[in-house]
């Protein structure tokens, strides 16, 4: 078997910001009661990492976990654990009403760096990334330019950018266009 | 002649020199300068043609409300119509033309319309052009093209070279207009600690007050402009903009801001325009007031200005628009542009001051100064061609009678001012009726109203009617705190700056001049100068029955060109009103509407263009099907390949290979884009019977099923093949432009139909990559690649397993869209590029071939599969496909059951699906219709059926399609006429099934 | 263009983050059930000059569908809430009513 291909090959970009294609990175799907206390159990002990609050993303390293509505979470897990913790997990739920699976390879991630952050962002969505406003840790899906995103901070001039496999080009290219140098906005203090 | 001082001009940098042409003539300026202004400190008076007439226009203006200056700027790819020269900053190396002129700005063939005059009244083109009508198609349409439009229009071979940007900011309050008012409610709004954006439309904080003068905290104007725009900078809640004009205001806080980054310094990297998409708590409006012309006969004439606009270019760009001006007004504010001719050391031979009693103070300083004042008197007409020579002096009462003519070689004019109401207005906030100032002002009672129901828009300044420095500040002061409150500030007791000016006396409201000007007269007396409306256009309208302002505006074309009526709206509802014998406010006005002026094409596509003009979905294998030559097929945002021709091969030879080699030996086909959602929980078969109208919860885990789905109003909208995974999932296949509508079809019924029913689904079509190998030796090739079962007794025909092939982990369906044997093998998308290399490879011993999008359709056709989208039309029920078999008869329910019902979908008659063969074996167009006897109602000839698909079989070696005919399943063997393109020739098909190639399945089945 | 706090996620989205989706509480019918009743459940829609109760989806965000009561008129909105209702949650009706007493919309008010 061959290794796992990224969309773009783990291409990058500095500009304004620097951009770069991050992964593979394990993700699984969890669609279930996220108030049921075996559920938590098995989403905390598998992850290490508390159960994120409502729009929470409680990552550390390759681990993580995003809370990505009322009923799912997106579990963050280095790719080549990911097919065994999906499995460890649907064990886990068995018996209760829950969707598990495995889906690191439907996205693409870009992890973005540079003080021109979140003026690079505030170009492409409809968002406001004051940093009151989306704190680090703080997971914001919304729409970057004409596709769905996902976007969080990790620190106040990192964040992790996440869309769909198939734009993953069209999302590089939008981050490029924005992070050009020669487009400095200056609006949010860098 | 119009020319530089020796002295003097605030914003321009004497030091540089800046070249630029105009009409290819090369002329000098500043660093500084406007177009505009340059322009006139070179003598060149003549800007352009009016539009109708043809008549000779000047710059009348200095700001964004200049109807006449517009003109082509840049060549080539950078070329640009319609440029306000008053707005444009100069630049080295500018080039600018004239427009609507020719052969040229000089001498201009179309003059000869201002002749004619007479006849081109308000609605000419109405009466003219209705009679006879075959004339309209053939005389009168490609004329008035020919005459139509203002500017040339860019080549369309060339691009745009320039880039564009969006930026989304939140914030507090937005302050939109940076003269003092704007500047000193920023100041207030920022201190009550509110995040405070400001836009200014022009490259210079301060507004008109370092023109107008007076004093605030006993600094000049300018002096306290820049020590607050200092504070202003030093402020971390501030952000302060430049040449960033606020262009629309919209609902619930919205507001679109317009950022010319690099217009005035083209060489300058970067985007060219940034449109701010603003979601604000508070607006602020400080835009100002725009200074209305007087209406008299020849007020259009080179020469004759806006009063504040000669003040403007002389105080900030050290220019005079002549050598000797006189200044006509009905206000005091005109005699400050005598005092500041006067003093700079222009002629005034007179002030002519409508009012009987005239003005106050300025008046008294301005006679100081020795300047001869005419009281209760008017211009009867301006004489002049494309140069004002003179005026004709009259009494302000009666009809026009001259009683001295004046020599002048310029006219400054002044008929009050109109606050700048534009932006309160576009989400709904209303006027009232300023008896006083006799203006239209903000009725701060009738506010645009956000998503809590709360005034969201404040006007402060001379856009609140406020006249004078003191009411400026102490509104402006007052408009700031209170925005900061209202977006959660806390306002600090800051006293406001003290503001001083000149007190002045009332004007008089004055729309006609002479008050009864004669008919000749009033026919000269311009109200809109860039679409040539006059006074008696109005008139005229009132006569014929206008009485709405909405209508007038539309009949006499009146504020309908590209400054959209800044200077002339209030004077033509004025003359409307006073033809209709009503008061102004009874009148009204017309809508504003955004943008406040044009923004640019660019600036609203934002980064939208080239690459990223729109999202290309790409499967893991794109780069392949790139590499291999692949002919694109858009679907949905997908890229499909629609077949790979061979170096010399046509598109349709492609095909036709593709498919013999899939039928014969092997084929491939990338069908990654095939929606696949995941549906589970013990509800899940439930609701997938809901959903289908075939019966999905007797499926067999390990089982697949072909599954047809309707909306809720009966018609078919997707189908696919659904697969058991275990007791509580299923895996639902869609078409490729279906993933996300469906997905979105499931959660929609989940969440707000059948809450209760136990059921997720997940939308995983991107996590697999998923191939299609179809074609007799399908098998043989993946028992080469080894690692599963793929045997007939394994894996019959509507089975799927998990396992590996050639190490790869895969989920194999044994399903057939083509009816040969065939698999779906799906594997994670990070692999799947490396597996398609791998059954490329695996598969050369039997000349597998890739094939494209067309060669599926044509593959199932052949064996009478539907295709969503083409048998359906989203008015196509399935019963209309002869589906009947995946209509579950045991359900009592399912998504568009009942609406099959209707009677009309239960007709007998409606047209059903038929396989159709033309007699002399050709290919029958698409969508072509096959008519019956007798004509409609609508003397059309009435059909009885239709194509829905088409195609050369090259398996059968003929054409072969599909088609919706009247009762078709009944009439095999008939043959009917088709009519082709043109509408005549008949083309004759005989109704067959639309099984065309192995009807008894035997090829998929082995 | 509006923006509507989604009752779910909590974010005060934008329209373009948003999917309209019509009118809301409307009462399916399938087999067996009327003409008369059929065609008002699959066609008939209010179009009020007011108040109105509509379907929103949170789509480029958390994905939920969810219930906007707004203003036709003014755009002014009095609440939303989760799409898991047959009608309007009391709190909504109350806040309407102080902001437009005497609302009626179909047979609520």
């Amino acid at each position: 078997m061959s290794d796992p291909v990224l969309p773009l090959g783990g291409t990058q970009y500095e500009g304004l910001v620097d951009v770069r294609e991050a992964g593979p990175q394990g993700m699984i799907a969890l669609r279930g009661n996220l108030a049921d206390a075996s559920l938590q159990e098995a989403v905390t002990s598998l992850t290490g990492l508390p159960m994120p609050d409502m729009r929470g993303a409680q990552v550390l390293g390759e681990s993580g976990v995003l809370w990505m509505s009322p009923d799912e979470l997106l579990l963050l897990v280095p790719y080549r654990q990911a097919a065994r913790v999906c499995a460890q997990l649907s064990e886990a739920l068995q018996g209760q009403l829950a969707l598990v699976e495995n889906v690191s390879d439907m996205r693409a991630m870009f992890r973005l760096r540079g003080t021109q952050l979140r003026d690079v962002l505030a170009k492409l969505a409809p968002v406001d990334f004051a940093r009151d406003a989306l704190p680090v840790g703080e997971l914001r899906r919304t729409r970057f330019a004409q596709v769905a995103a996902g976007v969080w901070f990790s620190d106040d001039t990192t964040a992790q950018v996440f869309c769909f496999r198939s734009v993953a080009e069209y999302m590089f290219n939008l981050l490029c266009t924005a992070a050009d140098p020669d487009a400095f906005v200056g609006f949010h203090a860098g | 002649m119009s020319t530089r001082l020796t002295t003097g001009g605030r914003l321009v940098d004497r030091s540089s020199d800046i070249r630029f042409t105009f009409n290819g003539k090369t002329f000098r300026g500043h660093e500084g300068d406007t177009l505009a202004s340059a322009l006139l400190a070179n003598d060149q008076m003549l800007v352009g043609r009016s539009f109708k007439y043809h008549r000779p226009r000047g710059v009348v203006a200095s700001g964004a409300e200049e109807p006449n200056a517009l003109m082509n700027l840049g060549r080539d790819n950078t070329h640009e119509p319609n440029q306000r020269a008053t707005t444009t900053e100069l630049f080295n190396g500018l080039q600018a033309t004239s427009q609507n002129h020719w052969p040229s700005l000089d001498y201009d063939i179309g003059a000869l319309n201002g002749l004619f005059g007479r006849f081109l009244t308000a609605g000419f083109y109405y009466k003219m052009f209705i009679h006879p009508r075959p004339f309209w198609k053939h005389l009168y349409e490609p004329f008035i093209r020919q005459s139509a439009g203002l500017g040339r229009a860019p080549d369309p071979e060339t691009r745009d070279p320039d880039t564009y940007e969006h930026f989304h900011a939140f914030v507090d309050v937005v302050v939109i207009g940076g003269g003092v008012a704007g500047l000193q409610a920023a100041k207030a709004a920022a201190d009550s600690g509110a995040k405070v954006l400001v836009l200014e439309q022009t490259a210079h904080w301060g507004g008109r007050a370092p023109v107008d003068g007076g004093s605030i905290d006993g600094m000049t104007p300018g002096e306290w402009v820049r020590k607050t725009v200092e504070a202003l900078e030093g402020m971390e809640n501030v952000t302060l903009r430049t040449r960033s004009m606020g262009a629309g205001v919209y609902d619930h806080g919205y507001l679109l801001g317009y950022e010319r980054l690099t217009d005035h310094a083209p060489f300058m990297k970067g985007p060219r325009h940034r449109l701010w998409r603003i979601r604000a708590k508070q607006i602020v409006t400080a835009t100002g007031a725009i200074e209305r012309p007087l209406s008299f006969a020849g007020n259009d004439i080179p020469g004759v200005m806006l009063a504040s606009a000669m003040r403007d270019y002389l105080v900030n760009y050290g220019v005079v628009a002549g050598q000797k001006t006189v200044v006509v007004t009905n206000n005091d504010d005109a005699y400050r542009t005598a005092i500041a001719l006067k003093q700079a050391g222009v002629q005034v031979p007179a002030v002519i001051d409508a009012r009987q009693m005239g003005g106050g103070a300025l008046m008294e300083q301005a006679k100081s100064l020795g300047i001869r004042v005419e009281t209760g008197r008017a211009i009867a007409k301006v004489k002049g061609g494309k140069r004002v020579t003179g005026v004709a002096i009259c009494a302000m009462a009666g009809g026009g009678a001259m009683l001295e003519e004046i020599k002048c070689d310029t006219v400054a004019m002044s008929g009050g001012w109109s606050p700048v109401v534009h932006l309160w207005s576009h989400c709904g906030g209303k006027l009232t009726w300023d008896e006083e100032h006799a203006f239209f002002r903000p009725d701060p009672e009738r506010a645009p109203t956000s998503h809590d129901g709360l005034p969201f828009v404040t006007v402060t300044g001379s856009a609140n009617g406020e006249m004078d420095l003191k009411s400026v500040l102490e509104g402006a002061d007052r408009a700031g705190k209170t925005s900061g409150k209202a977006a959660g500030g806390k306002p600090r007791r800051f006293a406001p700056p003290k503001g001083e000016s000149a007190e002045e006396m009332p004007l008089r409201p004055v729309w006609l001049m002479p008050e009864n000007a004669w008919d000749d007269l009033r026919m000269k007396s311009w109200l809109d100068y860039q679409n040539d409306v006059k006074v008696s256009d109005v008139q005229l309208a009132a006569r014929e029955g206008y009485e709405s302002v909405e209508h007038t505006k539309r009949y006499t074309t009146l504020g309908m060109a590209t400054d959209q009526g800044k200077l002339s709206n209030i004077n033509g509802l004025a003359t409307l009103a006073a033809s209709l014998g009503e008061e102004i406010p009874q009148v009204g006005t017309t809508t504003f509407r955004p943008p406040y002026t044009p923004i640019s094409m660019g600036a609203i596509a934002g980064e939208a263009r080239g690459e990223i003009f729109q999202p290309i979905r790409k499967t893991p294998m794109h780069a392949w099907h790139e590499k291999h030559g692949a002919a694109w097929e858009p679907v949905g945002h997908w890229r499909r390949p629609y077949c790979y021709p061979q170096q010399g091969e046509s598109k349709h030879d492609a095909v036709h290979r593709e498919v013999l080699a899939t039928r014969e030996s092997l084929g491939l086909l990338d069908a990654s884009t095939l929606g696949k959602i995941i549906v589970k929980g013990p509800d899940a078969g439930r609701f997938l019977d809901m959903l289908y109208t075939n019966m999905m919860s007797t499926l067999k885990p390990g089982r697949c099923r072909y599954g047809l789905m309707c909306t809720e109003n009966g018609f078919l909208t997707d189908d696919g093949v659904v697969a058991r995974i275990d007791e509580d999932t299923f895996l639902c296949h869609t078409t490729t432009g279906g993933a996300d509508r469906i997905h979105a079809h499931m959660e929609e019924w989940l969440q707000t139909e059948w809450w209760d029913w136990k059921v997720y689904t997940a939308n995983v079509t991107e996590q697999y990559a998923q191939v299609a190998v179809v074609g007799p030796n399908a098998r043989n090739l993946l028992e080469k690649l080894g690692g599963m079962d793929v045997g007939k007794d394994m894996l019959p025909f509507m089975a799927w397993a998990d396992g590996t092939l050639a190490g790869f982990p895969v989920r194999v369906y044994r399903i057939s869209f083509s009816g040969e044997l065939s698999y779906e093998i799906a594997v994670p998308a990070n692999l799947g590029r490396a597996f398609w290399d791998r059954v490329v490879e695996a598969g050369k011993e039997w000349n597998i071939t890739p094939y494209g999008t067309e060669a599926l359709h044509v593959m199932r056709a052949e064996k009478g599969f539907i295709m969503i989208g083409d048998e359906t039309d989203g008015t196509v029920i399935p019963q209309d496909l002869g589906l009947h078999w995946a209509i579950s008869k045991k359900k009592e329910d399912y998504l568009g059951k009942r609406a099959q019902e209707r009677s009309h979908m239960a007709d007998p008659n409606r047209w059903q699906l038929v396989g159709l063969e033309t007699v002399d074996g050709s290919v029958l167009p698409d969508g072509a219709y096959s008519v019956a006897p007798g004509r409609n109602a609508n003397g059309q000839r009435n059909t009885q059926g239709r194509v829905t698909s088409t195609y050369h079989s090259p398996t059968l070696g003929k054409g072969i399609a599909m088609g919706l005919v009247h009762n078709g399943p009944d009439r095999m063997g008939e043959i009917i006429p088709f009519i082709r393109d043109d509408g005549e020739t008949v083309v004759e098909a005989r109704i067959v099934s639309p099984v065309f190639f192995d009807p008894e399945g035997e090829k998929q089945n082995v | 263009m509006l923006t509507l706090k989604c009752p779910y996620c909590g974010v005060q989205a934008d329209e373009t983050e948003l999917h309209a989706g019509g009118e809301a509480h409307l009462t399916r019918h399938g087999p067996g059930s009327s003409d008369a009743d059929f065609e008002s459940y699959l066609f008939m829609r209010e179009n009020p000059k007011g108040v109105h109760f509509e379907r929103w989806r949170h789509v480029n965000g958390c994905g939920k569908w969810f219930h906007a009561a707004r203003c036709t008129m003014t755009l002014e909105v009095f609440g939303t809430y989760p799409a898991q209702t047959t009608e309007p949650p009391k709190k909504i009706r109350d806040a309407i009513t102080v902001k437009r007493p005497g609302w009626t919309w179909r047979e609520l008010s």
